[in-house]
């Protein structure tokens, strides 16, 4: 049998168009394409590709149902493993995750693991079958369960709980669930129905979901354990965004990543007639490399904005997914390397009227292995703009911290946990950007998993 | 806490939509642009403080605002709110009626103000800041503090809480800046005649429009009175996670970025770089006009500013 050398290609929406509009860029393959990618699995015995994956899908497994055309089949495969399929196959970093290991792709490029798991998920939604009775029965243990956040590691953790018969409570601090998916993630990256399908599946097996309520205010971890949950999950995500503090950061027009996505993804701010209000002007430049930075330079140019991405690295040190950055690139998105900003100007009102920035040259790694950026003396430069979106990374949510007695945390504010996801108080796990600092939805959809193991044995021996 | 599990229900997401769980029970107008609604929200009347704010959404894609706790009532799981009418969203709150419901209301959020161990305290208010000011006195007066209440209005015609402030002042001044009511002038200066006849006030908190505040600060300066002020920047989500309430404090020559969400709404008066919070206030000041004039003529003339706490 011959190999098949290059993926499918999935099909997109033409640069020119999508950049003028919300609607989902990667259009997913269709049935015969995605048989023909699965064909090219060699069904390795050892399976490489699954020690890629932090949520560890059976993923030889589910290609071969999708090679014999019973994607019912290969859909129960994932679900087994992740409860998010949609929300993975679009958004988690395959290229250097299960398909980094593929073994087609050490002469060959790699299968297209993340877009089959993609088009199975897909596939399942849009049969809108009736997931209340497809859910199996369980037995309830009557175990109690809160689980705080509900972003990709909350749900996760949630979905294989109530699985196994326990009563899983889901807080929320803001109006829809989804966290990261939902404020963070763009419409044209990730479809809010998908997350609600997602969400509304966990709900139909039992789970429960608690929105506008904070905890570590309307409620404490101690008034959780006094409703009668046995374990707390703390998933509460990487919401506190970082700045610069250079001169000029609190202008008008100068936007944490966090609030400009919120602003357009979660409170609809793109959409015709939304009440948010938003303004970028006529240039934005972004600053940072991360995939929030490209998703929010993307957010931008749909507003009508010219934008510029400028990063203090080179292009082969931007931690972005290679598919965004291409897509950023397509819709004219600009970039400037080696380029990091010293201060912001204002108008004669206060809003931003430019960036000056300096050029930097790459020197030996630093601490995280990556080329340390220096600045070269003498080189600053002024880029005018309307506004600046900071998008620098994120550290974890402060409020468990600061309400929470008997929790250990790290210097960066993470919760200190053991493999387990335990913390240092009883009953009390965490997992997620809680713990790591912004990370991927898979490695947070991972912890999810780990701690809900966790508690299984904990409580059910 | 049996109340507490009942309460909440099992919802489909896609049915949240057009769910209204917040019901208003009354509704007062306090003069023509303050309306004071009590709002039910029993978790957040459970753990209530004064000088905690709520978010709430009145719509399905509505804006998020902050909007400060006037009064709760924890037997009865009501909390009230007193808002301005200065924008979009406060125009369509305004149009809900007792029996109506709003769509998301969450909190308490931000830290209580600080009550305890002051024995002379000066509460001094600017327009509708007085309905944030109210909870404050009142348990600074329970506490037993002597509380002097010093609150300033427009007009005569806008003057709120007048009977809600005597009750628990021992002295109270209300000053309006045409004369219409009370004195003419400004809170600086009543404010300015106490400290000159030596009133001995270990804490003044004030709370209303940013160039008040910064003024009163200014008056507090010269004799070393410790002031609180209470600080409203626009903000989403009010619990730390957008960054779009920052504010830049003072502190021992440094720079430094603090939350109002998180880490206020109430900071050192001496610290807060009121120009800054004052610009960054006009943020929206333009789109927020469009959407007056979009939606009610009456609104077209109003305000200049984002005050909605």
């Amino acid at each position: 049998m011959a190999f098949i050398a290059k993926m499918n290609s999935m099909p997109t929406l033409d640069a020119s168009v999508r950049s003028k509009n919300f609607k989902e860029v990667a259009l997913g393959y269709s049935a015969n394409v995605a048989i023909e990618e699965a064909k090219r699995c060699l069904n390795c015995k050892n399976k490489p590709c699954v020690t890629g994956c932090p949520a560890n899908i059976d993923i030889p497994g589910f290609i071969s149902h999708v090679k014999n055309n019973d994607f019912d089949k290969a859909f129960e495969v994932i679900s087994q493993s992740s409860c998010l399929p949609a929300v993975c196959g679009r958004v988690c970093p395959q290229e250097s995750q299960c398909e980094s290991k593929c073994t087609m792709g050490v002469k060959f490029e790699p299968v297209g693991i993340g877009r089959l798991e993609r088009f199975v998920a897909d596939y399942h939604n849009s049969k809108d079958s009736d997931n209340e009775q497809k859910a199996k029965q369980v037995q309830p243990n009557g175990i109690k369960i809160a689980i705080i956040g509900s972003g990709p590691s909350g749900l996760s953790c949630a979905g294989d709980l109530v699985r196994e018969g326990f009563e899983v409570s889901i807080y929320e601090a803001l109006h829809l669930p989804g966290g990261v998916l939902s404020y963070g993630i763009p419409e044209f990256r990730l479809p809010k129905r998908i997350i609600r399908k997602e969400v509304d599946a966990l709900i139909s097996q039992g789970v429960k979901l608690k929105t506008n309520v904070v905890i570590g205010k309307t409620l404490d971890i101690d008034d959780l354990f006094e409703m009668g949950y046995k374990a707390i999950y703390v998933s509460t995500g990487a919401g506190l965004p970082k700045f610069m503090n250079i001169p000029g950061e609190s202008l008008k027009g100068v936007y944490s990543a966090n609030e400009f996505l919120t602003r357009v993804n979660l409170m609809k701010a793109y959409k015709e007639g939304s009440f948010t209000p938003i303004s970028t002007g006529e240039k934005t430049v972004v600053v940072g490399g991360g995939n929030v930075a490209i998703d929010a330079a993307r957010c931008a140019i749909r507003l009508g904005s010219k934008v510029t991405v400028v990063y203090r690295r080179t292009e082969k040190e931007l931690p972005a997914r290679l598919e965004e950055i291409e897509h950023a690139k397509e819709e004219g998105i600009e970039f400037m390397f080696l380029t990091n900003p010293i201060e912001i100007k204002s108008d004669e009102n206060g809003f931003v009227d430019s960036i000056v920035c300096r050029q930097m040259k790459l020197s030996e790694p630093d601490e995280s292995g990556r080329a340390r950026p220096v600045e070269v003396a003498g080189s600053e430069f002024e880029i005018k703009t309307h506004s600046v979106i900071m998008a620098l990374g994120t550290s974890p949510n402060p409020l468990i911290r600061k309400t929470t007695k008997g929790i250990k945390f790290n210097m960066h504010g993470g919760i200190v946990v053991d493999d387990n996801g335990k913390t240092s108080r009883e009953g009390i796990y965490a997992g997620g950007d809680a713990v790591t600092g912004s990370a991927t939805v898979i490695s947070a959809l991972g912890a999810g998993k780990r701690v809900a193991k966790a508690i299984m044995e904990s409580l059910t021996k | 806490m049996k109340i507490l599990i009942e309460y909440f229900d099992c919802q489909k997401v896609s049915g949240l939509r057009g769910r209204r769980m917040y019901r208003i029970v009354a509704k007062e107008e306090l003069n023509s642009s303050v309306t004071k609604i009590v709002v039910e929200a029993p978790l957040v009347a459970r753990k209530a403080e004064p000088g905690q704010f709520i978010i709430l959404r009145v719509d399905d894609d509505g804006e998020r605002i902050p909007l400060t706790i006037a009064d709760y009532d924890r037997e009865k799981g009501t909390v009230t709110i007193i808002f301005q009418i200065v924008g979009a969203t406060t125009n369509i709150l305004n149009q809900k009626q007792v029996g109506e419901s709003i769509k998301d209301f969450v909190g308490p959020l931000g830290k209580e103000a600080e009550t305890n161990g002051y024995k002379n305290v000066c509460i001094v208010g600017g327009g509708v800041g007085c309905a944030i000011a109210l909870p404050i006195a009142k348990k600074f007066h329970e506490l037993g503090a002597k509380v002097t209440s010093i609150v300033g209005f427009r007009s005569k015609d806008i003057v709120i809480l007048e009977e809600d402030f005597k009750k628990c002042s021992d002295k109270l001044f209300v000053l309006t800046d045409d004369g219409t009511y009370g004195t003419k002038g400004n809170v600086t200066a009543p404010l300015k005649d106490c400290l000159d006849q030596g009133e001995k006030f270990d804490l003044v908190i004030t709370i209303g429009p940013l160039i008040m505040m910064k003024f009163v600060v200014l008056t507090c300066k010269p004799y070393g009175v410790p002031v609180t002020v209470s600080m409203n920047p626009i903000m989403i989500d009010g619990t730390g996670m957008c960054g779009g309430c920052r504010l830049t404090l003072l502190q021992d020559g440094e720079r430094v970025t603090k939350f109002a969400c998180v880490d206020g709404p109430d900071f050192n008066g001496y610290e807060i770089d009121f120009d800054e919070a004052m610009s960054r206030g006009r943020m929206y000041q333009e789109q927020d006009r469009h959407a007056n004039t979009g939606s009610c003529n009456l609104f077209s003339a109003d305000k200049d500013n984002k005050s909605e706490r």
